[in-house]
Formats: C-alpha cells, sequence, structure tokens
C-alpha cells in the first residue's frame, strides 16, 4: 500500500538523518533534501487556462534560477483543486497532511483558497496565494504564514472607481454576478468613486454564473448613468461586453472595469473589447526591462504570450526565493524567513512591489485601454495602492 | 449470496475499518472519514431512492443545511458549542425542512419529482450563495470544532483525528442498525410496498402520502447528522454542499453500489470516493478515466456493486456445473 | 419603468425564451419519445458551441459551420445510439443517469484535450452584424432577432414533424408501445437511433447558433442542462408546445425577475417551477 511504502520510507529517512546529523551539521543535511512545494491550482473547469499560466511561470522563475532556491532543489506535488470549494479543505490536506509540503501555493478561486488558509493555519504551513482575490484573506484571515502575490477584490476596484471620478463622471450603475468576488470589488469601486464626488445610482447584481445580460442593459439605458462599472472575468466577461456593444451602449455610456474583463479574453470578444479602460496592476507594454525579459521567456518556452495569472504566480515563485535566501535555505527558522518576505521588494515584471503589514502587494494600478488584443498601459490609476486589510489584527 | 457469508463478510469489513487508524496516516484516516459520513449521506438517500421509489435530486440541500447550522449555532467567540446540543439542533433543521419541503414535493411523481426536489434544493443553494446569512459565495469557517463534554466529564475529544474517526464510525453503523430495523418493521414493508405499486397499497387502506412524508423527513434528518458531521470534520462549509453536484454524486453513489441494499450505499461511497483518490493521483485528466469507468460499470455491471457477488457466485456455479 | 423600457424588457423575455426553447427541445424529445434522462445533453450543446468555433475558424462562415456541423452531430448521434444507448432501454432510469453523468466527464475532458481551455469568440455572420435602434441610447442585435426567428421556425417544424409526418406517426407510436410498433414491420431500433442523433442535432445546432451571441468557454455546457431540464419538465415532458410555453415563461421569471426582484433572481426560475408543478404534477401539457 501507498502510504505503508511513505512511512517507511519515512523512517528509513530518520534513521539515515539520525545516523548523518551525528557526523555533519543539520543545516547541510537539509539543503540535502528538495524544499517541497505543493501546487494545488485549477486543471479543469472553468479556470484550467488561468492555472496553468500560475503553474507555468512559477516553474519558469524556478529553472531561471537552475532548479534550485537557496541552494535546494525544488520538489513539486500538484493537485487539481478544480476551482471546487466543496472538495478544497481535503486537497489542501492531501499536500499539507500527506505529502508534508514546505509551502503550499495556489489558487484561482477564492472559495478554496479560504479553506486552503484553514488548513495553512492548522498546521502553520508557509502559504502563498498567486491569485484569488478575496478581501478576507489579507483581512480578517491575515495571518504570518499567508502571503498574496496578486491583489485583493478591493484593490483594482477601488483605483477604477478613483480613475472613473477623475474622468469627470458623476453617475454610475455597478453590475457584478452576485458572488463575493463581485460584491467586493462593487464596494471598492463605490468607496473611491463616492470619496471623490460620484454617486453610484444602482447596484446591479445577476445570479452566478447566468450570463443573460439583456434585462441589465435594459436598465442601464433606462436609467442613463454617466458610466458604468463591471466585474466580470472569462467567458461571461466576453459575453457581456459583446452585448453591451450589441446593445449601443459603448459609445453612450462609458463601460469600465476591474482589469480581468479584458485579460484573455479580446481576442473572443473579435474586436467589442477595442477601447475599453480598465484598472490593473498588470498592462502590456510597461517601461520595464523585467518585463520584457519574463515576456520574451515565457513565450520562449510556452509558446505561448504570458497574462497577468503568470505574472502572480512568477512572483509568488520569487517571493518564496526571497525568503529562502534569508535564511540559507533552513525553512525551520520560519520567522525570521516570513519576515525578510515580509520586507522584501518582490522585482515583479508589473514593476517592483513590497508588501503590506497583512502581507497584499502594495502596488501600482494601472490604467489600460484595450488595443487589438492587448491592454497597452495607458496611465497609473493609483500609485503604490495599500489595501484597507479591514480586520487585520497583525 | 448466503446470510450467513454476507454476515462474515459485512463483520470482516467493519474490523478492517475499525482497525484502519492504527495502520493508515493521519491524512488517510480522515479520507476514511470523509467516506464514512459520505456513506450515512447515500444510506439516508437510498431509504428514498432504493426502498421507496422516490428519486431525489435535492439530497444535498438537508445535507448543506446542517453543515451551516452546525456553524450558525456555534457561539461566535471561538468557544466551542456542545455537541450534544449542536449535533441534535443541525439534524432537527434538516428534519423540519425536510419536512416542510416533503409537504410539497411529494404531490408530485417521477421525473417531476425529480425535478421539484431539485428545484427546493437549487433556492437553498440560492440563499446561501447570494446573501450574507452563512459568509455568501465564499463560504464560512467552523472555528472550533464541539466538544463532547458532559458535565465535568469529556469520554473523547473531536480534536483527535481517531477519536473523531471512530465517533463517526459508530455513528456509521447505528444509522446502518436504525435504517435496517426500520426497513424491517411494518413501516418499513410498507415502504418497500409504495415503492413496487403506490396504487395497491392506497387500495389497501394505507395513507401512503404519510408514509413517504416520514420517509423523506427520515432521510432528510440522517442527512442532516452526515451534513453536521462533514462541517465538524473540515471545519469550513460553502454553498457548494447544497448544490446540484452533489446532490447528483451522493445519488452516482447510491446507484453505483446498487439501489435499495444499504451495505451497497455504503460500497457506493467507498468505490466513487477511491476511484477519485486514485485517478486524481495519477493524471490531471482524471475525469477522463473516472467517465470510462462510469460508463463501463453501467454497460457491464447491471445492478450496480451490490450485484456483484451474486453475478460472480452465479459464474461460478455454472462453470462449476460445466467443469 | 416606463412604457418603451417596459417593451423592450419583453422583447428581452420573449428572445431569451425562444433561446432557451431552442435548447431545451432535444431534450423533451429524445426524453418523451424514447424515455431517456439525457444528462449530456448540455455536453452536446458544448461540443456544438466548439465546433462552430472551429469550423468558423476553418471555413470562416457561421453558416457554413453550421452546414457542416449538423450531418456530423447527426452521425455522431447515431454512433451513441447504437455503441451506448440501445443496451439501456429496458434498464433503469437511474443507469441512464448514470452512464450520461459518465459521457459529461468524458466530453469535457476531450474538449480540454483537444481545444484546449481557453475562451474563444465566434464572430456574426457579416449579413446580420447590426444593430436595430430601440431608444435614445439602446439597440437591439438583429443577429438575436434572427435567431427566435429561427426559434419558431424550428418549433412549427418540429410539430409539423411529429404530429402530421409519417416518421412522426411511427415516433408516436413507438413511445407509446415499442413492442406493437415492431410487430407492424418498422424497424424500431433504426426508429430509435434517428430520434436520438436528432436530439443531439438540435442540441448541437443551440450551441451553434448560441455561440457567436454567448461566447464559447469550459464548462458551458452545465450552465445549460439544469436550464434545459426545468423547461423540459413545467411544459411536461416530450410535448413540443409544452416546451415553447414553459421556455417562454422561464424568460419572462428571469427577465422580470432580475429587474423587480434583483437580490432573490437566482430562486426566480426555480420558485416559477415549483409553483407550475405544485399546479400541475405532470407539467402544463400532460400527455395523453
Amino acid at each position: 500500500m501507498n502510504q505503508n511504502r511513505q512511512q517507511r520510507r519515512t523512517l528509513m529517512q530518520a534513521v539515515v538523518g539520525l545516523a548523518m546529523g551525528a557526523l555533519i551539521p543539520l543545516g547541510a543535511a537539509q539543503a540535502a533534501d528538495p524544499v517541497k512545494v505543493g501546487m494545488m491550482l485549477p486543471a479543469t473547469g472553468t479556470f484550467a487556462a488561468l492555472g496553468t499560466a500560475i503553474d507555468n511561470a512559477f516553474k519558469l522563475y524556478v529553472e531561471e534560477q537552475g532548479g534550485k532556491l537557496a541552494g535546494r532543489e525544488i520538489q513539486y506535488f500538484a493537485v487539481d483543486d478544480e476551482s471546487d470549494p466543496a472538495k478544497a479543505t481535503e486537497n489542501a490536506n492531501r499536500l499539507v497532511t500527506r505529502d508534508r509540503v514546505d509551502v503550499l501555493v495556489g489558487t484561482v478561486h477564492s472559495g478554496v483558497a479560504l479553506a486552503m488558509a484553514r488548513v495553512a493555519r492548522g498546521r502553520d504551513t508557509l502559504f502563498i496565494v498567486p491569485n484569488a482575490g478575496a478581501d478576507d484573506l489579507t483581512g480578517q484571515l491575515c495571518a504570518p504564514n499567508l502571503f498574496r502575490t496578486s491583489f485583493s477584490n478591493w484593490q483594482p476596484a477601488y483605483a477604477m472607481g478613483k480613475a472613473t471620478a477623475g474622468m469627470g463622471h458623476k453617475t454610475a450603475v455597478t453590475l457584478t454576478w452576485n458572488y463575493a468576488a463581485g460584491q467586493e470589488a462593487v464596494k471598492g469601486f463605490k468607496q473611491a468613486f463616492e470619496e471623490a464626488g460620484g454617486k453610484v445610482v444602482k447596484e446591479l447584481a445577476t445570479p452566478f454564473p447566468n450570463v443573460e445580460f439583456q434585462p441589465f442593459l435594459t436598465e442601464i439605458a433606462a436609467i442613463k448613468p454617466d458610466a458604468v462599472y463591471v466585474f466580470f472575468a472569462g467567458g461571461g466577461a466576453v459575453k457581456f461586453v459583446k452585448d453591451y456593444v450589441a446593445a449601443g451602449l459603448k459609445d453612450s455610456v462609458p463601460l469600465y472595469s476591474s482589469g480581468f474583463l479584458t485579460d484573455g479574453t479580446l481576442a473572443a470578444m473579435g474586436g467589442a473589447g477595442e477601447g475599453l479602460v480598465t484598472a490593473l496592476h498588470y498592462a502590456d507594454g510597461l517601461d520595464n526591462a523585467k518585463d520584457k525579459a519574463f515576456r520574451a521567456a515565457y513565450q520562449a518556452k510556452y509558446g505561448m504570450a504570458p497574462d497577468v495569472y503568470a505574472v502572480q504566480g512568477y512572483d509568488a515563485a520569487q517571493l518564496l526565493h526571497k525568503g529562502l535566501e534569508a535564511v540559507g535555505g533552513d525553512m525551520s527558522k520560519k520567522a525570521e524567513m516570513r519576515a525578510a518576505m515580509r520586507g522584501a521588494t518582490i522585482d515583479s515584471p508589473r514593476g517592483a512591489f513590497t508588501l503590506s503589514k497583512a502581507h497584499n502587494p502594495v502596488q501600482d494600478i494601472y490604467l489600460r485601454k484595450a488595443q487589438g488584443n492587448l491592454n497597452p498601459v495607458s496611465g497609473i490609476a493609483a500609485a503604490k495602492l495599500d489595501d484597507p486589510a479591514t480586520g487585520c489584527n497583525m | 449470496m448466503s446470510e450467513n457469508l454476507t454476515r462474515a463478510f459485512k463483520l470482516a469489513a467493519l474490523l478492517a475499518l475499525a482497525a484502519f487508524p492504527f495502520y493508515g496516516t493521519d491524512f488517510y484516516t480522515e479520507v476514511v472519514a470523509k467516506i464514512l459520513i459520505l456513506a450515512i449521506f447515500a444510506m439516508s438517500l437510498d431509504l428514498l431512492v432504493g426502498f421507496t421509489g422516490l428519486v431525489s435530486f435535492g439530497h444535498a440541500a438537508y445535507f448543506g443545511l446542517a453543515a451551516y447550522m452546525a456553524v450558525l449555532l456555534s457561539p461566535p467567540d471561538f468557544t466551542p458549542a456542545s455537541l450534544w446540543t449542536l449535533m441534535p439542533l443541525a439534524m432537527l433543521a434538516a428534519g423540519l425542512a425536510a419536512f416542510v419541503i416533503g409537504l410539497f414535493v411529494l404531490r408530485t411523481k417521477g421525473i417531476y419529482f425529480i425535478m421539484v426536489t431539485l428545484a427546493f434544493a437549487q433556492m437553498a443553494y440560492f440563499i446561501f450563495h447570494d446573501t450574507k446569512l452563512g459568509g455568501g459565495s465564499d463560504g464560512i469557517y467552523l472555528d472550533v470544532r464541539p466538544t463532547a463534554a458532559i458535565g465535568g466529564y469529556t469520554p473523547f475529544d473531536l480534536y483527535d483525528t481517531v477519536h473523531l474517526y471512530f465517533f463517526v464510525l459508530v455513528l456509521m453503523v447505528l444509522v446502518y442498525l436504525f435504517l435496517s430495523r426500520l426497513l424491517r418493521s411494518p413501516f418499513g414493508r410498507v415502504l418497500v410496498g409504495i415503492r413496487s405499486n403506490e396504487h395497491r397499497m392506497q387500495s389497501l387502506g394505507y395513507a401512503t402520502f404519510w408514509y413517504k412524508l416520514a420517509a423523506f423527513t427520515i432521510a432528510g434528518t440522517l442527512a442532516g447528522l452526515a451534513g453536521f458531521l462533514y462541517a465538524v470534520l473540515f471545519g469550513f462549509v460553502t454553498p457548494e454542499y447544497l448544490s446540484w453536484h452533489k446532490s447528483g454524486q451522493v445519488l452516482l453513489m447510491v446507484i453505483l453500489g446498487g439501489m435499495g441494499n444499504l451495505a451497497g450505499a455504503i460500497a457506493g461511497a467507498f468505490v466513487f470516493v477511491g476511484l477519485q483518490e486514485t485517478f486524481t493521483d495519477l493524471t490531471k485528466h482524471w475525469q477522463l478515466l473516472m467517465g470510462g469507468v462510469i460508463v463501463l460499470v453501467v454497460l457491464f455491471m447491471p445492478g450496480g456493486l451490490a450485484a456483484l457477488p451474486g453475478r460472480i457466485l452465479n459464474r461460478l456455479r455454472k462453470e462449476g456445473r460445466n467443469g | 419603468m416606463d412604457f418603451t423600457i417596459f417593451l423592450i424588457q419583453v422583447l428581452n423575455a420573449l428572445q431569451y425564451g425562444l433561446l432557451l426553447f431552442l435548447v431545451a427541445i432535444g431534450l423533451t424529445l429524445v426524453f418523451g419519445i424514447m424515455g431517456i434522462i439525457n444528462l449530456a445533453h448540455g455536453s452536446f450543446y458544448m461540443l456544438g458551441a466548439y465546433a462552430a468555433f472551429v469550423l468558423t475558424s476553418l471555413t470562416g462562415n457561421l453558416f457554413a459551420a453550421i452546414a457542416l456541423g449538423i450531418p456530423l452531430a447527426f452521425v455522431f448521434g447515431v454512433v451513441l445510439e447504437k455503441l451506448l444507448f440501445s443496451h439501456l432501454y429496458k434498464r433503469d432510469h437511474l443507469e441512464q443517469v448514470l452512464l450520461t453523468y459518465g459521457l459529461i466527464l468524458i466530453f469535457e475532458e476531450l474538449r480540454s484535450l483537444t481545444v484546449g481551455d481557453d475562451v474563444h469568440g465566434v464572430p456574426i455572420p457579416e449579413l446580420f452584424a447590426f444593430s436595430i435602434q430601440l431608444s435614445d441610447v439602446m439597440s437591439y442585435p438583429a443577429y438575436r432577432l434572427v435567431v427566435s426567428v429561427v426559434c419558431i421556425v424550428l418549433a412549427i417544424g418540429l410539430y409539423f414533424l411529429i404530429q402530421r409526418s409519417r416518421l412522426g406517426m411511427m415516433i408516436r407510436a413507438g413511445s407509446h408501445d415499442r413492442d406493437m410498433v415492431q410487430a407492424l414491420g418498422i424497424n424500431i431500433k433504426t426508429l430509435y437511433a434517428v430520434v436520438f442523433a436528432i436530439g443531439v442535432s438540435l442540441a448541437a445546432l443551440a450551441g451553434m447558433l448560441a455561440a457567436p451571441l454567448s461566447s464559447v468557454y469550459p464548462g458551458m455546457g452545465f450552465s445549460v442542462l439544469i436550464i434545459s431540464f426545468v423547461v423540459v419538465v413545467i411544459g411536461g415532458v416530450g410535448s413540443v408546445w409544452g416546451a415553447l410555453v414553459a421556455a417562454l415563461i422561464i424568460g419572462f421569471a428571469d427577465t422580470f425577475g432580475k429587474v423587480l426582484v434583483p437580490e432573490w433572481a437566482g430562486l426566480a426560475v426555480y420558485l416559477v417551477m415549483a409553483m407550475v408543478l405544485l399546479w400541475r404534477p405532470e407539467g402544463i401539457f400532460r400527455k395523453g
């Protein structure tokens, strides 16, 4: 049986370790084993492409370092989380309890990430979130072992709200799926937009993942606000933008969004997305050498252009590297390693960023204007934006 | 299969389960605990599907509702609730919901029954998914497991994986015994009668509606027990526990095991999760294998797993005769 | 709500309802006539949409894609029926549920292996790529109206096929008494294969027609599966008119649910279904 063999192996390792421990210092013995990294990402379902991008870029970074971080080999353990929160705890346990990974990396879906955070907290395992934007992860649930290299839902939305008001719009209608990510984004947008003197006149929501938007478009046409803010991603984003354009609203009521609306979806929109202004922590055509090198390397290795998800995965590996470097690869020095990660400046393709005290990136949020299949940067919506981390007592 | 052989086999299986935590790792002990909980869930559905002929496609509603109750009825300040009040309350809530929904859905039959049970389950799903009642779509934590203390005495500790495992195992066996007993009682015979011919039961003077409602309520309550244990085991409750996927999965376990056979429902839970465990470790395209196995089972194993031993015995007997 | 807006919402409801009819009609036929609960119906819809994407990229035209795709879907349906479903007619409904669930997993993975997991779009055919102005700021895409017209034509066509044609007569007879039809010298096996293939083709057609409106993405089959069953059941299993009426009811419930009670919009459709079935436990158009 599998677990028997594993037990035997662990036993043998223990015996060998004890024997060697007598001869050489512990640190060196440890450097011989690889760091076990548990990748819990979606390999099937709606978010499969995002999971692949994160996984690819994480591994790309490790390979660029010669397959080792701070002198230690990296050994991957992978689980398909299927973006299913109902299986999330067990899947996280598979990596944390069964495979005893040193680091847990994941995932895309916020509900799944929340379940992972709980498992990681129980065992005090280092946990790096390369996408899931749930505000709570670096808010109420913030923890010394939990780091995020992506964003909080609040961040791009708040920046977009600020920018929308900055463009002189006075009234706005919001629309999202009725789920946590959308609700948090709308809250962020509304906060910034109203702080700057605007008014959200109506908040519309549709059941997830329903994509019949026509009734809402009609409502928007009836209200005639100055601007519309939406939060959609993937297939729903494509459908919404196509419908918005076909309803003739794009020219009369400008549409704004967190950048996920137009990331990886512009080709599928077939031109309907042209000129859309969105806010995100990454954009095409950023003027920095790191980004250019990253893009070239990713393209060369995987035969496709990287996206924001890839950047987040790449930075997750960078952040881990910073931590390992600080302790010379000795992960038993938890406190030092985490302090180093907390204090690190990550030289990201998105532009360098630091982490807040709740371990969320303090980053520039760019304004982007869609052009062809790209989202070139057109300005900065909010510089060095820090998530408010509501409820975090760390 | 002969009665004695079956009994011996069941006893051996139970012994193996009781011994498992002592040679499995913590992780696999939790996996088996999960399967045992799903077995309770599957048996509760089998009472409806296999014995009474009521195919519910919304059974996850009662499972999920009780899981939410475990969280919402726990004190908010990180002090543990008492197991002995929390568990009955969660089951009561699920049973009550099943009773009320049953009053409505039992007016329909066949495919219409399947769909109305789904409709009510979907409504429950959207209530937890779309509102802030239970943490919304992201789900909610059960921060502390309940305590088993009675007065000053604590017979076992749910934080200990092995204790929790045995607690679940004992409950599973109790549910099995309870349902077996129930089905052998006059009440159970009426249910089976309803399954084969409801009109005849009616003309014999049985108020079949109330029998069905009782079965529906009992099934909901036991599904609630499973949901409660699931919440305790994983400490996390999400609206997905009420989704039609979950209802579909438990239905698959029942069909896979062979309807109308409680031991089959348990076997169905083991095989379903076992296949998942094996395939997910093999390849990222594990669903292809899973789908393939399911198709093959349907084509070549009518009657599910429960019919398998009989078929093998038959085959052996035949060959014995020929040889 | 002012009157123009109200009228536009009515149009939205009608149009969405017709689209639902298109998606559900294949399911009600297979279900009503052959007695098969086909959970893989949504997968056929998904495969149709992906076929539209691939074939449109190859031929450059959605109509050419449909012309190629429908025969493909038909053949695919016949093959599936012969290989799998023909063994299941005498079995329990629930084993069909199990089998078709297995098929969902297989089709979804095959899609992932062959076409990948990206989101794709299919361009609206040149001919209908324009909008009609409805109010000062709102216009209506012509293609949506075209799809609605196709749905209406299809509803009428199917009605005549089943109620008036010789094939329809055999089909109806077959659904009542399989053995009797066979005794009359009609090849029931071929007949069932044809009906199943028609069901698959209709689901694929729905996917192909909807592809330019929606988008093509992993898991899209799931989104239509449940709503299709809702339509079929409200309408009364096997009834073409029932499916049409039910689809329109759901179209209205969804549209006005979203407008009038946005917080409870997710429940609206199911609430309507529960109410209809409590009022008429066998659907609106129960079969005689």
